[in-house]
C-alpha cells in the first residue's frame, strides 16, 4: 500500500473532522457514546495517524475478524488488533491507546486513514465482535489491554527500553488521558523511564479535564500535569489540543534521556457545542428522551456541517 | 547429615542469565534479599532496578516481555501479586509474556510478619489463567529452578527458597513431574517447598509406628496433569494428608480435594497448612511449630486420618534444624 498516497488523499484536518462526523452517526444510531472523547481527541489521534506516527501498510483484513479467543496454550492463531497499525517491526513506530474506552474514536480514525473498512464501526460493542466497546488487545489498533487506566504508560516504557536495547529506530507512543494521572502508576512509570533514559518513549495526552463522574476538578485535583511530569523526571510541553501547528511543534522538543509527553489542553464539546449542555456527565453521552435526541442530532449534524442521522422510524 | 547450600540462587541465576541474553534482571529493592546483588555488580548491563514500585515494574516488564525479552521478577513473592495484582493480570497474565516471577520468602520463611508472608500466593495464582506455578523445595530444586521457569511458554511464578538451604534432591526439577520419595501403602503425604523436609523427617517415626507412608513432593503446582497423582490416593488404604506451607484453601490441600472430588475417590483427606489465618512475626521453626507446619503436626495428622494415638513423641521425630532470625549473613533477617 502506498502510504504517502494515502496520506495526500485528506487533510489531517479533514480526518479530524471525519472522526467527529463518525462518532456523532455511530452515537445518534446508537443512543449514546463517546461523544465527547471524539470531539477532545479527534485532532490529536488525526495528527498521529496522518502525519507523525512512522507505519506500515495494515496486516489484517479491512473488514475486522470475529472475535477469535483469548490468548492461551490452546489458541496458537490468537493474534492482537496492533496489525491495523502495521507490522511491528523495527522500523515503525507502536501506539498503545492507553484509555481503552476511546476505542470508539481510535477506531474512528482507524477508518478515516484508510486502515479499517467502515463496516468495522457497525460491530462495535456487538456480540461476539472483535470491535470492543473497551478496546481489547485483539480490537482494531490495539496491541495490549489498558482498560485499567495507568498500566499504558508502564508496559510502553518497558517495549520502548527493550526496542533502545535492541537499536531498533521505531518509538513506542502512548495516547494518554489526563485522568489517569489520578492513578499512582502514572507516577511510577515515568520515573522509571526517566531513571532508565528511556527517550524513545513519546506520550500526546488529551486533557480535557473530564472523567468518568464529572470534571475532574470536582472529582480530585491534580494540580499542574506539567510540573509534576518534570518533578518525576520526563519531559512537558503544553500545546492546544485542536491546533496541529502546535503538535508538529511540540514534538521536536528535544528531551534527550527523557521520555517527551505532550499535554494536549482540549475541549470536551469542540466541533459540537451544543454537548455543553449535559456538562459536566460527559464521560458517555446517553440521551436522556427522544426529543433529546432528535434536538442533539439536528445540533450536532449542523455544528458538523452535515446532515442529520437517519433515526428511522418513531424518531 | 544433610547437605547445606549456601545461596543457591545466587550462582545459579548468574549462569542461567549468562548463558541466556534475552534474560533480563529486575529488582524493587530487595536485590541483597533475593541474592541478585553480586549479580547486580558484575552484569550491570543485564540489570534494570525499578525501585520500590511494584505496580510499574509489572506491567514494564510485560513491555520488556513484548519486545521479546524474558524478565525475571525479583522480589518477596507477597509483592508480586497483593499490591500490583491487576498488572499481574493485564500485564502479564493475559498476554502469555514470558516473565519469570521470583517470589522470595514464600510462606512463613519470613520473620516479617503479615506484610511479607506469601500465605495465598499459590491460591492466587492457582486462579488466574495462563500462570504456571513452581516450588523449589530444597538446594537442587532452587539450582534448577531459572532453567525451569525459563522453558515455560507463558508466565511462570516461583516460590524460591534462599540463603542455607538443605539439599534433599540429587536431580534438577522437570515441570510437570512429581518426586515419589517412599512408595508405601497406608497414608499418601503430599508435600511441597520447606514441608517436604518435614515429612521426611517425621517419616521413620511413622513407619516405626506401623504405618506405611507413600509421599510425594510437588515443584510443579499448575498446570497439573492429575492421573499419576490420581494412581497414587488409590494405592492408599485410608487416605491423604497434605502439609503445606499456605494456608489450607486454594493451596496444595485444595488441588488433592479437587481431584479426589473430580474422580470421585471416596478417601478422607487432611489439609495441614495455615488454618484460616494469618501469621506474625518470628523465626521459621518457632512459626511451623506454632502454627502446625512441621513434623509433629504433620504426625497428628495421620493419626487423625487413621483415628488413632500412633504414640510418637517429639524426642523421636530427627532434631529440628533452627536458625536464629537474625543471622550474620543479613542483619535485618528481611
Amino acid at each position: 500500500m502506498a502510504e504517502a498516497a494515502r496520506r495526500n488523499l485528506k487533510s489531517t484536518e479533514e480526518i479530524a473532522h471525519g472522526i467527529r462526523c463518525s462518532v456523532f452517526k455511530h452515537a445518534m444510531q446508537n443512543n449514546g457514546g463517546y461523544l465527547s472523547q471524539a470531539c477532545s481527541a479527534a485532532e490529536q489521534l488525526a495528527w498521529l495517524y496522518n502525519e507523525e506516527l512512522h507505519l506500515g501498510p495494515p496486516t489484517l483484513p479491512m473488514i475486522p475478524k470475529p472475535f477469535g479467543g483469548v490468548p492461551s496454550a490452546g489458541n496458537p492463531d490468537y493474534h492482537t488488533g496492533a496489525g491495523y497499525n502495521g507490522p511491528a517491526t523495527p522500523e515503525f513506530d507502536r501506539l498503545f491507546i492507553a484509555p481503552a474506552h476511546y476505542a470508539l474514536v481510535a477506531y474512528a480514525a482507524l477508518i478515516e486513514v484508510g486502515r479499517m473498512a467502515p463496516e468495522g464501526l457497525e460491530m462495535f460493542n456487538k456480540d461476539g465482535s472483535s470491535v470492543e466497546m473497551i478496546g481489547a488487545e485483539h480490537s482494531p489498533g490495539m496491541e495490549v489491554h489498558n482498560g485499567t487506566l495507568g498500566i499504558g504508560l508502564s508496559t510502553a516504557a518497558g517495549l520502548a527500553w527493550g526496542r533502545k536495547r535492541r537499536g531498533e529506530p521505531g518509538r513506542t507512543w502512548v495516547y494518554m488521558s489526563d485522568g489517569e494521572v489520578q492513578e499512582g502508576q502514572t507516577w511510577e512509570a515515568i520515573a522509571a523511564a526517566a531513571h532508565h533514559g528511556i527517550d524513545n518513549l513519546y506520550a500526546i495526552m488529551d486533557v480535557n479535564r473530564q472523567q468518568c463522574d464529572g470534571a475532574m476538578s470536582s472529582v480530585m485535583q491534580v494540580g499542574d500535569i506539567a510540573e509534576k511530569i518534570e518533578a518525576f523526571g520526563g519531559k512537558a510541553v503544553w500545546i492546544d489540543g485542536h491546533k496541529l501547528d502546535q503538535m508538529r511543534e511540540a514534538v521536536k522538543t528535544p528531551h534527550r534521556g527523557k521520555p517527551l509527553i505532550i499535554l494536549a489542553n482540549s475541549s470536551p464539546y469542540r466541533g459540537m457545542p451544543s454537548l455543553l449542555l449535559r456538562f459536566p456527565r460527559l464521560h458517555y453521552v446517553r440521551f436522556k428522551s427522544n426529543e433529546e435526541r432528535a434536538r442533539m442530532n439536528v445540533e450536532i449534524a449542523k455544528s458538523l456541517g452535515v446532515s442529520p442521522v437517519d433515526l428511522g422510524e418513531g424518531h | 547429615m544433610i547437605e547445606m547450600v549456601n545461596r543457591p540462587y545466587e550462582t545459579a541465576f548468574e549462569a542461567h542469565a549468562i548463558a541466556n541474553p534475552d534474560v533480563l534482571c529486575l529488582s524493587a529493592d530487595l536485590t541483597s534479599s533475593c541474592e541478585i546483588d553480586k549479580f547486580r555488580d558484575n552484569h550491570p548491563d543485564q540489570f534494570l532496578s525499578l525501585g520500590m514500585a511494584e505496580q510499574n515494574m509489572l506491567s514494564f516488564a510485560g513491555g520488556l516481555g513484548l519486545a521479546g525479552f524474558r524478565p525475571f521478577v525479583h522480589t518477596f513473592g507477597v509483592f508480586l501479586y497483593r499490591r500490583p495484582y491487576d498488572q499481574l493480570m493485564a500485564s502479564i497474565a493475559y498476554p502469555r509474556r514470558k516473565v519469570r516471577l521470583m517470589g522470595f520468602l514464600p510462606g512463613i520463611t519470613t520473620p516479617g510478619g503479615m506484610t511479607h508472608q506469601a500465605i495465598e500466593d499459590i491460591s492466587v495464582m492457582r486462579s488466574i489463567p495462563n500462570m504456571t506455578i513452581l516450588e523449589t523445595g530444597d538446594a537442587t530444586e532452587v539450582e534448577s529452578i531459572c532453567e525451569a521457569a525459563d522453558s515455560i511458554d507463558g508466565p511462570v511464578y516461583c516460590r524460591v527458597l534462599r540463603g542455607t538451604v538443605p539439599r534433599l534432591f540429587d536431580t534438577p526439577i522437570k515441570v510437570g513431574q512429581m518426586r515419589e520419595l517412599s512408595a508405601g501403602n497406608d497414608v499418601l503425604i503430599v508435600t511441597s517447598g520447606i514441608t517436604t523436609e518435614e515429612a521426611l523427617r517425621a517419616k521413620s517415626a511413622l513407619e516405626g509406628a506401623g504405618v506405611s507412608i507413600r509421599h510425594i513432593h510437588l515443584n510443579t503446582i499448575k498446570p497439573f496433569y492429575s492421573a499419576a497423582m490420581l494412581d497414587h490416593i488409590t494405592s492408599v488404604k485410608h487416605g491423604v494428608v497434605t502439609l503445606e506451607n499456605h494456608v489450607t484453601e486454594g493451596g496444595v490441600g485444595s488441588l488433592l480435594a479437587e481431584i479426589m472430588a473430580d474422580h470421585g475417590v471416596g478417601k478422607r483427606l487432611i489439609r495441614l497448612g495455615l488454618n484460616d489465618t494469618y501469621a506474625h512475626g518470628g523465626s521459621r521453626p518457632y512459626l511451623m511449630k506454632y502454627y502446625g507446619l512441621d513434623a509433629t503436626a504433620l504426625v497428628g495428622g495421620v493419626g487423625q486420618l487413621l483415628q488413632q494415638d500412633l504414640g510418637i513423641s517429639e524426642d523421636q521425630l530427627a532434631t529440628a534444624r533452627v536458625e536464629a532470625v537474625h543471622s550474620t549473613q543479613k542483619a535485618e533477617g528481611l
